[in-house]
């Protein structure tokens, strides 16, 4: 009888971390600045889908449960709902899933909250590849799908600290948004940095003289991790996080990419209609001749498994970055 | 007394009322007006939904005659009842019925479907003054009834929320997904409309995709549900009679399903082929005028 164990497997999750270990993170950044938000700004209400516990919107239901609507597990009527309760004056925050509210409702938030411009507040969890269930959960063309609505303001935020400071300025903000969420425990990055989230801005994190990174999302938290590991290899690359879509900051953009630094994109998101050919139509636009290098999901429908092995085999882990930007430099 | 007591005295005054022989004929008057102002509408364009707002002129008028509480001058008042047109292609009848109600001039209609018009042929609330909703993509009015009786609920409002909709809609996933969603709630503030002329786009009702047992459908949903015939006055003022009644800030929703008539009141259009999109010869526009006024005149003399 054989006593050998059989090797433990590397298995998915539907909601996987995405923190590394010993990371510092922050418990459910979004329910929390929406119950905080909630206090200072009575006409906040919240609701779902049917996923209130998977977005963070229980703690927000929790604390106001007279404030929060379950629309259960239907996805148009969460949006058409959302954009009646607007037309009330109140401020909605409705929140699903992203791959639900990009694919699956994207009529009702176009013509119910966009086209009137009401200040409907969608907030999409598992936004890009941050679940290993494979093509039914990865949204990784949301933004592609979400670019071309007009009025809707779009935010990929990086970390605990970008939402918790992005919540209530969407709040206070006339029109629709999409908000692509992280949630649970949610690394807490940007407070290493002269930071803090202006709706529609983008920010330098850090100076380099070789390469200058555009990031978005949780790409931003692996672009500065890049940036420390090139330094080793005397590369010295500067980081620039857009976590505004759209509109988004072409200015301050355009300023770092106007140089003879070799340009790379970074983003949780199909190369296909995201940051990468936000910053590319803002070069053309501007008559910029310069390349510019993507780190982006291929398009294509991406594979089930863990989130470390799909992040490696896509490219998006700091290592694949790191020798990326090594094997353009020469 | 504040505005939500004295919302609930009218309520109950409007409970007590009876469908009297005066009420009815003044909303009949109201209704042959908006019929009126469709057929203008419809000959500045030569075509269009003209056959589905004669049908549903009577619930229009109902609604904006006889229900509604509103401020002409002041669409945008906050107490107001709202009324959302799911149907944005009945706007030709929801523009009728605006500029019956005083919130548009009649002059106005004549720009209908027109370049630069406040009166676009799909309706838009971002276009028109006392249009609520952007309909048109059909299913989406029943869901945004939801928010909006939702959060009048939650903010203490006693303002009322109908929506129109239409047989077609019945195809509508969403429709359904709402319908659930309103009796969860239990929105006992909102009531809807289904205007069932048993036509579509491409072709009858029941030949596209069958929607009946309709009656049955929402009351399964867990509406409290009425079946009239949407051309008979009297019938659908008791209907409005009764979903007011039991109307309240909590309770069940209502709906009160319309069985009408494309082209209603004009016999030229009621006896032509039924099309979605009517098609008028120019010639035609005096006849379907000079038969609705006959009809009317035969109807109100008698």
């Amino acid at each position: 009888m054989s006593t050998t164990a059989a090797p433990k497997l590397k298995t998915s999750a539907m909601i996987a971390s995405f923190a590394d270990p010993g990371q510092k993170t922050a418990s459910a950044p979004f329910g929390h600045a929406l119950v905080k938000a909630a206090q200072e700004n009575e006409k906040i209400v919240g609701l779902t889908a049917d996923l209130g516990k998977y977005t963070d919107m229980h703690i927000f239901a929790q604390a106001y449960p007279e404030r929060f609507f379950q629309m259960g597990m239907a996805e148009q009527l969460l949006f058409g709902a959302a954009a009646g309760l607007a037309e009330t004056g109140l401020v909605p925050f409705a929140s699903t899933y992203s791959v639900f509210a990009a694919r699956r409702a994207y009529d009702f938030l176009c013509l119910d909250a966009a086209e009137p411009n009401l200040n409907v507040n969608i907030v999409g969890g598992l936004p890009g590849l941050t679940t290993g269930y494979g093509p039914s959960h990865q949204a990784t063309e949301d933004m592609a799908i979400f670019r071309g609505m007009p009025n809707l303001t779009i935010v990929d935020p990086c970390d605990s600290l970008d939402i918790e400071q992005a919540v209530p300025q969407l709040a206070a903000s006339p029109g629709p948004s999409y908000l692509r969420l992280l949630r649970g425990n949610v690394p807490t990055v940007l407070d290493e940095y002269d930071y803090s989230f202006e709706l529609g801005k983008a920010k330098v994190l850090r100076g380099g003289a070789d390469v200058v990174f555009i990031s978005s999302g949780l790409m931003t938290m692996r672009a500065l991790q890049a940036a420390e590991a090139l330094a080793a290899h005397h590369v010295d690359v500067a980081v620039v996080h857009a976590p505004t879509i759209k509109p988004f900051d072409a200015a301050t953009v355009l300023a770092e990419l106007n140089t003879d630094r070799l340009a790379v994109t970074l983003e949780n998101h199909s190369v296909v209609g995201g940051l990468f050919e936000t910053v590319a139509s803002a070069v053309v636009t501007a008559g910029l001749g310069k390349r510019v290098v993507p780190v982006a999901l291929p398009d294509q429908f991406l594979d089930a498994g863990a989130l470390p092995t799909l992040h490696d085999r896509y490219g998006l882990t700091v290592q694949k970055i790191v020798a990326k930007v090594l094997a353009e430099l020469g | 007394m504040t505005t939500t007591e004295e919302a609930h005295m009218t309520r109950t005054e409007e409970t007590m009322a009876n469908t009297s022989t005066q009420r009815v004929a003044s909303v009949s008057a109201a209704a042959y007006r908006i019929r009126h102002h469709a057929l203008t509408m419809g000959e500045v364009q030569g075509q269009g939904y003209v056959g589905q707002a004669l049908g549903a002129a009577d619930m229009l008028a109902a609604v904006y005659a006889d229900q509604l509480r509103f401020r002409a001058d002041d669409p945008e008042w906050a107490e107001r009842d709202r009324f959302l047109l799911s149907t944005g292609h009945y706007a030709i009848g929801h523009y009728a019925a605006l500029a019956e109600a005083g919130v548009i001039p009649v002059e106005e209609l004549d720009t209908y479907g027109s370049d630069d018009s406040r009166l676009p042929m799909s309706g838009m609330s971002t276009y028109t003054p006392g249009m609520e909703i952007s309909g048109g993509s059909l299913g989406h009015g029943l869901s945004i009834a939801v928010g909006i009786a939702l959060g009048l609920r939650h903010q203490g409002s006693a303002a009322r929320v109908y929506n129109f909709l239409s047989d077609g809609e019945l195809d509508e996933g969403s429709t359904w997904e709402a319908a659930m969603g309103a009796h969860h709630h239990q929105l006992g503030n909102l009531t809807a409309m289904v205007d069932i002329n048993a036509l579509q786009a491409d072709g009858k009702t029941d030949t596209v995709l069958r929607t009946e047992p309709v009656t049955e459908k929402w009351e399964a949903f867990g509406w409290y549900t009425q079946r009239v015939d949407g051309n008979d006055m009297a019938a659908l003022l008791t209907a409005f009679d009764n979903a007011a009644a039991q109307a309240a800030l909590t309770g069940r929703p209502s709906v009160i399903l319309c069985d009408t008539k494309v082209g209603r009141g004009v016999p030229l259009l009621e006896d032509r082929e039924k099309a979605h999109f009517m098609r008028i010869e120019e010639h035609e526009w005096q006849t379907c005028r000079e038969q609705l006024t006959a009809g009317y005149e035969e109807r109100t003399s008698s």
